[in-house]
């Protein structure tokens, strides 16, 4: 088996040697407790400290509205349901884009068992969900979560001009932006969203860390109480290898964002346009839309996701079948379906995400391993359904 | 043997488990693929052999254990149509399928012998107990595993013949305990799993339930009458759904002597009970065969006839009609022969292929003379 060929990088990234060193230096020397008086435990404090800094730099925040939490899922929650809980006494009802990823799905979920309601607003064909679709929110609504860019399609959502309709009828935004964050430049003020969250291993840092931004008199209430670590939004001794390894990360990405950004996108420029000589009934999804710079979902019809999937571990390329889906099951993704994608060309969707472990030589030589597997998962289609 | 790419059908259960495990462990480039099936998600926690959801994920946890790789594939279409949409219509016209094979013959050596391709894959192994041989001629044959009690070629007895040449059985010459011990020598978490009794879809073995409840059938479930076998009324059926031919549980009909369902008829909605000497059968006469010998048999070839999973068989001469079905002639008669179970065709060790049985016979309804003459010039044992 040659080495494989990793277009999953929005699934994860690699760890950045910088941020494993960052981290096992952190393992190695920040023992203590960084709530502890003595200086040892400032010292840890001070790692964490310097790490808030660097993450809250990535997104345009001020430190102090930074807050460490687990990863997007804990983030999306703690925005969401600790928001809405917040202003329990304006109404009890929250709105999130269609298309949004299950860690919000699960956060309204948690809101509808205690007596909240949730409206969703719609997605276009391209995968945009229509600024607009605000104005029908019904009153009452005091949280809106919106994504910044698709984890399924790369499709960049319209989040400041969404946000400025939901600002002015006083509803709160959170911004998922775990996707979105290191891959293209990220700005709070510019959004304009009181919450926003991201996390470290979607751009070279450790799974298990990431960072809500929570803006100045945004309304939260925390989920984890006790000690009142993270000025009380968040209680829990830190993790502090995977903060540092996030602080790292962060910097990194920040300095290489636009060389990076240029780099790949050029990159999946070549590797969709030769897809498409590969194979040339191959549709991509949200082509039409502003999209990460890395991200390519597409179809191949007749080449059903799972047997594509297979073949291409086969031969070494590890790819995703729109989002994971731990049954295993040929659904087709509820985002593709939200655009209006129909069910036989949605069940052949793969999404290919580049990075920086992609290369001219190794994207060249996935399409052809790509072609390869589609003509054989074609083929099987003739004889399996 | 030189290290071959294998794809391995992994149920959940401990002896495909071990057939994958064994193969990786001797140096193969292993593809574990566990298949989704139907019955996934709905069957209730208890520590069933397959078919749920922590199936995949034992599978899964076996691969790891041996570092192959894992995948499912989706096969519930497949699934719905050849196996449980058959074996339900069966049910509802009277007929008792056997649907265990047609999931060997259409999923495992059907669908997922396409899928081998995908992968590039030489050999497709599963953790049947059945062995395959290559013969001096070139051509294969499917053996019966040295376990006999493990046995499973009469569940393997409709997988297509041109298969045999593809796929690999490590357990045919182990014993379920040698399987056992090696699964807990390989440190797999499913070593201690329980066997699988019941078809897997229907965990509790209340096929009738299953049948009404679950799928909604309407069909066979209208109550009828209980017939003599000189056709008068002797009671009410449940519907045809509750019986099968042979059976004396449940009948709910006492009788000076024990009854049995001798036949039951979906047209009339009648089912026939009588003494066990009526389920006497000089014969059978089955659907098309599935061969797995280059060619059918001659007529007249000897054979031992199975003609349901656990039946020890019976001697019978085989006669094959030119229209691709069969007459069998037991030396002995058989009993309960049942119209939708799969009559298996064995010459020593040697499992010479199997068909649906649609009919039983009697001797004086026998229509074996005319067969045999018209094919009275071949009647040499093949297979001896």
């Amino acid at each position: 088996m040659p080495d494989m060929i990793y277009l999953d990088h929005n699934a994860s990234t690699p760890v950045r040697p910088e941020v494993a060193e960052a981290m096992h230096q952190a393992l190695r020397d920040l023992s203590a407790n960084p709530s502890s008086a003595h200086r040892e435990g400032q010292r840890v404090r001070a790692a964490i400290e310097h790490a808030r800094e660097q993450a809250a730099a990535l997104v345009g925040a001020d430190p102090r509205e930074l807050v460490f939490v687990s990863g997007g899922t804990e983030g999306d929650h703690l925005a969401v349901v600790g928001s809405a809980w917040a202003q329990r006494e304006r109404g009890k009802h929250v709105a999130y884009a269609a298309i949004e990823h299950h860690a919000v799905h699960g956060a309204a979920e948690v809101l509808e068992r205690l007596g909240w309601q949730h409206s969703t607003l719609p997605c276009d064909a391209n995968g945009m969900t229509p600024p607009e679709s605000v104005n029908d929110l019904p009153a009452g609504v005091t949280v809106l979560s919106l994504m910044l860019a698709n984890n399924e399609t790369g499709v960049l959502q319209p989040v400041a001009a969404l946000a400025a309709r939901a600002r002015a009828r006083g509803i709160r935004v959170h911004c998922d932006a775990v996707q979105g964050t290191g891959k293209v430049p990220v700005d709070m003020d510019s959004l304009g969203v009181d919450y926003l969250v991201f996390s470290a291993h979607k751009f070279g840092g450790p799974k298990g860390a990431g960072a809500l931004v929570v803006r100045d008199l945004a309304p939260l209430e925390s989920l984890f109480r006790g000690s009142a670590q993270e000025h009380g939004h968040r209680g829990g001794t830190e993790n502090v290898p995977g903060i540092v390894g996030l602080g790292v990360a962060a910097e990194l990405a920040k300095r290489e964002l636009a060389d990076e950004g240029a780099r790949v996108l050029a990159l999946r420029k070549t590797f969709e346009a030769e897809l498409k000589l590969a194979v040339p009934d191959a549709i991509v999804h949200g082509a039409h839309a502003p999209r990460l710079p890395n991200t390519v979902n597409v179809s191949f019809p007749g080449a059903r996701a799972d047997h594509v999937l297979l073949a291409l571990d086969a031969r070494g390329i590890a790819a995703s079948a729109g989002a994971a889906c731990a049954s295993g099951g040929v659904e087709p993704s509820p985002v593709l379906t939200a655009m209006g994608v129909p069910r036989e060309l949605a069940i052949c969707a793969l999404r290919f995400s580049l990075g920086r472990t992609s290369h001219a030589e190794n994207v060249g030589r996935a399409v052809t391993l790509i072609a390869e597997s589609v003509r054989a998962a074609r083929a099987v289609a003739g004889v399996a359904r | 043997m030189s290290a071959m790419r294998v794809l391995a059908a992994m149920s959940g259960g401990v002896d495909s488990a071990v057939a994958a495990a064994l193969l990786a462990e001797q140096g193969h480039d292993v593809t574990g693929v566990t298949l989704k099936l139907a019955c996934y998600g709905t069957t209730p926690l208890s520590p069933r052999a397959c078919c749920t959801l922590d199936a995949i994920d034992e599978a899964r946890a076996v691969a790891m254990r041996m570092s192959f790789p894992h995948h499912v594939v989706d096969a519930e279409q497949v699934f719905r149509e050849r196996v449980m949409q058959p074996w339900v219509d069966g049910y509802a016209t009277g007929r008792t399928l056997y649907p265990c094979a047609s999931c060997n013959q259409h999923l495992k050596f059907g669908d997922l012998v396409s899928r081998m391709d995908l992968v590039a894959a030489d050999k497709l192994a599963t953790g049947h107990y059945a062995r395959v041989r290559q013969e001096t001629d070139g051509s294969w044959g499917l053996y019966r595993a040295r376990d006999t009690h493990k046995d499973q070629t009469y569940a393997l007895a409709t997988i297509p013949y041109a298969v045999l040449s593809r796929v690999v059985f490590p357990l045919g010459d182990l014993e379920k305990t040698e399987v056992r011990g090696h699964a807990q020598r390989l440190g797999l978490s499913v070593w201690d799993k329980p066997e699988s009794q019941d078809l897997c879809f229907v965990p509790d073995g209340d096929y009738a339930g299953y049948i009404t409840g679950t799928l909604g059938e309407k069909r066979g479930s209208e109550p009828g009458a209980f017939l003599d076998e000189a056709g008068n009324r002797v009671g009410t059926h449940r519907g045809i759904l509750h019986y099968t031919i042979g059976q004396r549980k449940g009948l709910g009909i006492a009788m000076h002597e024990r009854w049995y369902v001798v036949a039951i008829d979906a047209s009339a909605n009648t089912v026939t009970l009588g003494p066990r000497r009526a389920l006497e059968r000089d014969g059978l006469v089955t659907g098309p065969v599935n061969w797995l010998l280059p060619a059918p048999p001659a007529p007249g070839t000897r054979a031992i006839a199975r003609i349901r999973y656990n039946h020890a068989g019976g001697a019978a001469t085989l006669w094959p009609r030119a229209d691709g079905t069969l007459e069998v002639r037991f030396d002995e008669p058989q009993l309960a022969v049942t119209p939708g179970q799969l009559a298996v065709f064995h010459a020593g060790e040697r499992c010479l292929g199997g068909a649906e049985i649609v009919a039983g016979l009697s001797l004086a309804e026998s229509g074996a003379g005319v067969a045999r003459a018209r094919h009275e010039q071949g009647s040499a044992p093949a297979h001896a």
